[in-house]
């Protein structure tokens, strides 16, 4: 019932999110049809906007746009006149989640095994080294990491590939790069987490019972310290789908997030709000997906 | 720690005592002093300021030869030169000096964080106050206002918001006759911009304190010796917030730093001449080629920004375990 209210809620949220971006890129002055040399006449033009119904009201547009939207049919780009949108979509969005999928995957393996190594001999070296290099790591974005990534294994050792999205190894950079900051979020969570778990009055429970300190750690702590894992990892993922452009653009793959940016510049207008939604959906999804598995996870979570 | 020093000034199995607020603050700064890495960082901040506001006054000083070397706008034959005695940091494509420009890029990306940041402070203080203190409807409507703001995709958001608002500007008739009012124009939006979506979470926080306090014996008597609202919330409430307001605003520091460079990386923040660490880290990449290896345009800029944010993030935690704030 509960998540049946937040799915429909979640309806009205993407219409006020859609509209938002609807306005907001026609605000910009210019328009898609600018070009930097040899103006178009304006006879040229008056003709290509009323040939996209740029030229009626903004409600009218509005209008028609999400009676597209109802057919699944997200437009036409402006700028690449014979691209649909969902052509657009269908080819980047499979490579793009390629990659946040594995540098999630990445993100939770690093993140889960440093955090337990760290909550498990914590006051130990294993501790402070585990836990100064999670922060660290917190603080490195994308942008630098990256590139240094790059230097060091593609340009001077030439272990790996500088750019592009052709195999295996194409991958390992970009996923690396990507992951390595949600790797220390997650690490961090993991281990605030288990420590908490372990003062917990069902560890100490089991403790008395004479378990074993192992299993312990693994059958009771961790299995309570996933749990803000799990709440961080819709929002983790939406991220990494979402942030995933930077890393997009300095190695060359060709996802959609480099769409994003260049049409937001263009003026693309029906590539930028395709795009957004696009985004927007995802978040929404992944929230509910979580707060769906959180119920399944830890049985005393119940939703009014 | 933090749980021993509360037992020993409560008293094991007392009632809670109300604590003025001057005794948990210094409780809490002896707690800070004991945080080694956050101190540490707290001196490295000091540091780095110092080196920002010495730098141009040093090169004034020095002036001559040394002060156009150093120039961090003053183009040279002596291009890509790796770190050596003169050029600290190396210098770039144009020959300027690299370490120069990380201290006046320092000072834009620092400005952006500490302006961004204290919008941040001032929209999601009143709003998380308000909701928390009026309550019922009002509570709802603002609370919910920042829900449906945090589903939203921010950076995108963010990027649309600002290239729109960047060309209205430009096209405004104030600003049209003078581009360099509309760079100024550009880098104050920025600040406002990016204050402007890193205030939810300082809104839930403040909300929550403000919730807990208002129906403390203290804040009932005020009211009952019938103080109006708007006197109860600066007097009573507000300082009471003061140590999870300061932790939370060294908390969204970092963030906004990280944001302007991210923006400033894809072109869409400050705009050359002027330089942030996001810009200064975008010409590096930009010169990354499989023949000649110019790791310090990266390694310097980059690790400036990287050592700042994580001196704060310590600074921020180490706040935090202080006061002892919940996030939740």
């Amino acid at each position: 019932m509960y998540f049946l209210r937040r799915l429909a809620f979640s309806i009205p949220l993407l219409l006020v999110i859609s509209a938002l971006a609807f306005v907001l890129v026609r605000l910009a002055p210019g328009g898609p049809f600018d070009r930097d040399r040899a103006p178009a006449s304006p006879e040229i033009e008056a003709n290509l906007r009323a040939k996209y119904h740029l030229d009626e009201p903004i409600w009218k547009q509005y209008a028609r746009y999400v009676g597209d939207l109802a057919h699944g049919d997200f437009g036409v780009s402006l700028k690449y006149r014979n691209h649909t949108v969902n052509d657009i979509i269908a080819q980047g969005l499979p490579v793009s989640m390629t990659l946040g999928v594995l540098a999630f995957g990445f993100a939770l393996a690093v993140g889960l095994t440093v955090g337990f190594i760290t909550a498990a001999r914590r006051g130990g070296w294993e501790d402070y080294v585990g836990s100064f290099l999670s922060m660290l790591v917190v603080c490195v974005p994308g942008f630098v990491l990256a590139p240094l990534l790059v230097l060091v294994f593609a340009v001077k050792l030439k272990w790996l590939p500088v750019a592009l999205w052709d195999s295996p190894w194409h991958m390992v950079l970009p996923v690396v790069a990507l992951g390595l900051y949600f790797a220390g979020k997650v690490a961090r969570l993991t281990r605030e987490g288990m420590l908490s778990a372990m003062q917990s009055e069902c560890v100490t429970a089991a403790r008395a019972k004479g378990l074993g300190e192992n299993t312990l750690l693994f059958r009771h702590a961790f299995r309570l310290a996933v749990l803000p894992v799990v709440s961080y990892s819709g929002p983790m993922l939406a991220d990494l789908l979402t942030g995933s452009f930077i890393i997009e653009n300095i190695f060359q793959i060709p996802g959609i997030g480099v769409f994003l940016v260049n049409s937001s510049l263009n003026r693309d207008y029906t590539v930028v709000v395709g795009l957004a939604l696009l985004y927007a959906v995802l978040l929404v999804g992944l929230n509910l997906l979580v707060d769906a598995a959180y119920t399944w996870l830890d049985p005393r979570v119940k939703y009014e | 720690m933090s749980d021993l020093l509360n037992s020993v000034s409560q008293g094991a199995g007392d009632p809670p005592v109300p604590q003025s607020p001057a005794a948990v603050s210094s409780a809490a700064w002896l707690r800070f002093k004991r945080n080694r890495p956050a101190l540490a960082s707290a001196w490295y901040l000091a540091a780095l300021l110092l080196a920002i506001l010495a730098w141009p006054l040093a090169l004034k000083v020095a002036g001559g030869g040394f002060a156009q070397t150093h120039d961090p706008n003053w183009l040279s034959d002596g291009q890509f030169l790796p770190p050596g005695s003169l050029h600290w940091f190396g210098t770039d494509v144009h020959g300027r000096d690299v370490f120069s420009r990380v201290l006046f890029g320092a000072q834009i990306s620092l400005l952006v964080g500490l302006v961004g940041t204290l919008v941040s402070l001032v929209i999601g203080v009143l709003w998380g106050a308000v909701a928390g203190y009026a309550g019922g409807r009002l509570d709802g409507f603002l609370m919910r206002t920042v829900d449906v703001l945090y589903s939203l995709p921010s950076v995108i958001f963010v990027i649309v918001l600002i290239t729109t608002l960047g060309e209205l500007m430009k096209h405004a008739p104030l600003v049209a006759h003078s581009p360099a009012l509309a760079k100024q124009i550009r880098v104050l939006l920025l600040f406002v911009g990016l204050g402007a979506i890193s205030w939810l979470t300082m809104a839930r926080i403040v909300r929550g304190q403000v919730l807990s306090l208002r129906t403390r014996a203290f804040v009932e008597a005020s009211r009952v010796l019938g103080a109006r609202p708007w006197r109860i919330l600066t007097r009573h409430i507000l300082p009471n917030i003061f140590g999870v307001v300061i932790t939370y605003l060294a908390l969204t520091m970092p963030a906004i730093i990280l944001y302007e460079s991210f923006l400033s990386f894809l072109g869409l923040g400050v705009e050359p001449p002027m330089a942030s660490w996001g810009t200064l880290i975008a010409e590096g990449v930009g010169q990354i080629n499989p023949l000649r290896v110019y790791w310090w345009l990266i390694l310097f800029p980059g690790g400036v920004l990287v050592t700042t944010l994580l001196a704060l993030n310590f600074l921020g935690d180490g706040l935090r375990d202080a006061w002892d704030v919940k996030a939740r």
